[in-house]
């Protein structure tokens, strides 16, 4: 935090915002991540996003109420995240829509966001909620600068989590059907490639990722039903700075977001941080539209 | 059927005149919401239904209407010269972001302009010497117009539900013009239009520009009728309110947003019955809706009158009672 900072060397402060930066931009990778996986299978832009990343922390929480210890808690929300927003996210809201073009499901998607949120509140509690860290916090010091194992530990698991993932993509059969999938879905099919299971898995992935997200985040911000309008956002502009049809795209994006939010608020202004990234955003959109990394999308007649 | 269409909007025109006679203060109000945010998403409806570009910057355009109007009175500008000011301060604006911002379309500009009604919100939230931040202005008065005081919420109604004849007319006679036919061509198919020999991007901006500059109105309307405004009114909540008014409604649809509009309004308050649940069981609600009808409530109409047709084939075509250019695709 700035306030800390003026007492130690600038060096020092600057690692300690850099490792703090990495850590949140490490989380919005991972739910950008997901973002874009939607959208390259099913063309869904997903308003919804950061309410998928609130939810979870409640399934956990709803658990631990029932008297399951941390671990199982995590898992059983892992597992009813990828039930719910992977697989009847899918099949109650998207499937049904698909067919009518973006729009119809994009107005969807952001009555699903208001309809999450107000069953978080009506049903467990408006009031924020103390959620469990994965690890105690310790304060680290190396070379003057203070990091703590919260935030080692979050970088950690994500890291784990975007590595894993792009095992997934990039070397095995499945992953490379699945990115056949986006990148053509009637070449796919013509190669034999099932691309509706494809598509679904997809889905089951970004459930997966957000309850993720949602475990890495909710001990920092604590557990609130109004989490995902910041969280949702993050991830979107994560997306489209990095590249919307990319996910190395969407992870670089995720980090440069999360670097560029811990040093704005300390050397700028910190009224004017949420600032920054809309900035790069529409820079982004006017010079390269699509992203960093993105691909050109070829122009359909 | 033609004719239908018009004894359809004579009737529901004498209902509005005539309701605010029958409703409580909190339902004029409602109805004068209605009224209001119907001129915001018939400007939103050119930008989206006719040119075809989603925009999520209406809800912006709606604050800078509002603020501009307030800060105009307040520093003693009359009135309709404040209103004017807000239309023709949001047309400059929506045309030096659409110019840039055209240039890259479809989704790109769903994120840009989502990016500038952010920025919109940071600027209107901490820039205190001029807004006065979180805490908002009130005690916003309204305008006495040639003699006649619109302080009653009655006659305020009666001022918004006019303001909204007056401008839908103005669109209805635009897009009748060269220049309409020109934004329905660029819906129907945008490759098509320019090779026809359209400055396709200069129509676009231009109904980028008109369609901002309503959404600036509606804004100067919005402020004397709540009497308070504040920056959270208008961030990205209000800009998907009038994204999914007009999609609702029926986009590209004439009457789509009124259509739109009424739903947002008043759906919300007919489910209070449900306490605390309202909001859960509105945002069902549009889902299901979405799911069942996704060309809105008039694309539904449209499909159902033409269903009626096919089996009596000696009617005339459906379009013209909903004042259709030509087919949706």
């Amino acid at each position: 935090m700035p306030g800390g900072s003026q007492a130690r060397a600038p060096m020092a402060s600057f690692i300690q915002l850099l490792v703090s930066g990495l850590a949140t931009g490490a989380i919005y990778a991972l739910i950008a991540v997901g973002f874009t996986l939607l959208w390259q299978t099913s063309q869904t832009i997903n308003f919804a996003q950061g309410e998928f990343v609130m939810l979870p922390a409640f399934f956990i929480l709803a658990s631990m109420n029932w008297g399951a210890p941390f671990w199982l808690a995590a898992l059983i929300g892992i597992a009813l995240s990828i039930l719910v927003l992977g697989l009847l996210f899918k099949l109650i809201i998207v499937d049904p829509m698909l067919r009518h073009g973006v729009l119809p499901l994009v107005i969807s998607t952001i009555a699903l966001s208001l309809f999450l949120k107000e069953a978080a509140k009506n049903f467990y509690s408006s009031q924020a909620q103390p959620f469990p860290a994965l690890v105690p916090s310790v304060d680290l010091h190396f070379f003057g600068a203070v990091v703590s194992t919260q935030s080692l530990a979050v970088l950690a698991v994500a890291v784990v989590t975007v590595v894993a993932l792009n095992l997934l993509l990039n070397k095995t059969r499945l992953g490379r059907s699945m990115q056949a999938t986006a990148q053509n879905p009637t070449l796919a099919r013509i190669l034999g490639i099932p691309v509706r299971r494809m598509v679904l898995y997809t889905f089951l992935i970004n459930g997966a990722l957000v309850a993720i997200a949602s475990i890495l985040i909710s001990p920092i911000y604590l557990a609130k039903f109004t989490n995902g309008e910041t969280l949702g956002m993050a991830a979107f502009l994560a997306a489209i700075i990095g590249g919307f049809n990319q996910v190395r795209g969407a992870i670089l994006g995720g980090f440069i977001l999360g670097i560029l939010d811990n040093l704005s608020a300390a050397y700028v202004s910190s009224t004017y941080r949420g600032a920054f990234p809309l900035l790069i955003l529409i820079a982004v959109i006017l010079w390269r539209p699509q992203g960093l990394l993105g691909r050109v999308e070829e122009r359909t007649v | 059927m033609k004719r239908l269409g018009s004894v359809a909007v004579v009737a529901a025109a004498i209902f509005a005149v005539a309701i605010p006679f029958f409703l409580k203060p909190y339902g004029v109000y409602l109805i004068s919401t209605w009224a209001v945010l119907t001129i915001a998403a018939i400007g939103l409806n050119l930008t989206l239904g006719y040119a075809g570009q989603v925009s999520l910057a209406q809800g912006a355009f709606v604050g800078i209407g509002a603020y501009t109007v307030t800060l105009l009175m307040q520093a003693g500008c009359p009135y309709p010269l404040a209103f004017v000011a807000a239309g023709l301060l949001c047309f400059g604006i929506g045309w030096i972001l659409g110019y840039p911002a055209l240039r890259v379309q479809h989704h790109y500009l769903a994120f840009v302009t989502l990016a500038f009604t952010t920025l919109v919100f940071l600027v209107l939230r901490n820039e205190e010497w001029l807004t006065h931040g979180t805490y908002g202005i009130s005690g916003i008065g309204r305008p006495t117009l040639l003699g006649w005081s619109t302080v009653s919420a009655r006659s305020f109604y009666f001022f918004c539900f006019g303001m909204l004849c007056v401008l839908a007319a103005a669109t209805w006679w635009m897009l009748r013009s060269p220049w309409g036919r020109a934004f329905v061509a660029l819906r129907e198919n945008p490759l098509r239009a320019l090779s026809l020999g359209l400055d396709t991007q200069r129509y676009t901006l231009m109904a980028f520009a008109i369609g901002s500059s309503l959404g600036g109105l509606a804004g100067a309307l919005y402020a004397p009728l709540v009497q308070f405004i504040e920056p959270g009114s208008f961030a990205l909540g209000l800009s998907f309110n009038l994204l999914l008014m007009v999609i609702v409604g029926g986009s590209g649809y004439f009457f789509g947003p009124f259509v739109g509009a009424l739903i947002a309004v008043l759906l919300p308050e007919w489910v209070r019955i449900t306490e605390g649940y309202y909001l859960m069981v509105y945002a069902a609600l549009i889902m299901l809706m979405m799911a069942f009808c996704p060309y809105g409530v008039l694309g539904m109409v449209e499909r159902a009158i033409k269903a009626a047709t096919r089996r009596n084939p000696s009617s005339p075509a459906p379009a013209a009672v909903l004042g259709v250019e030509g087919t949706r695709s």
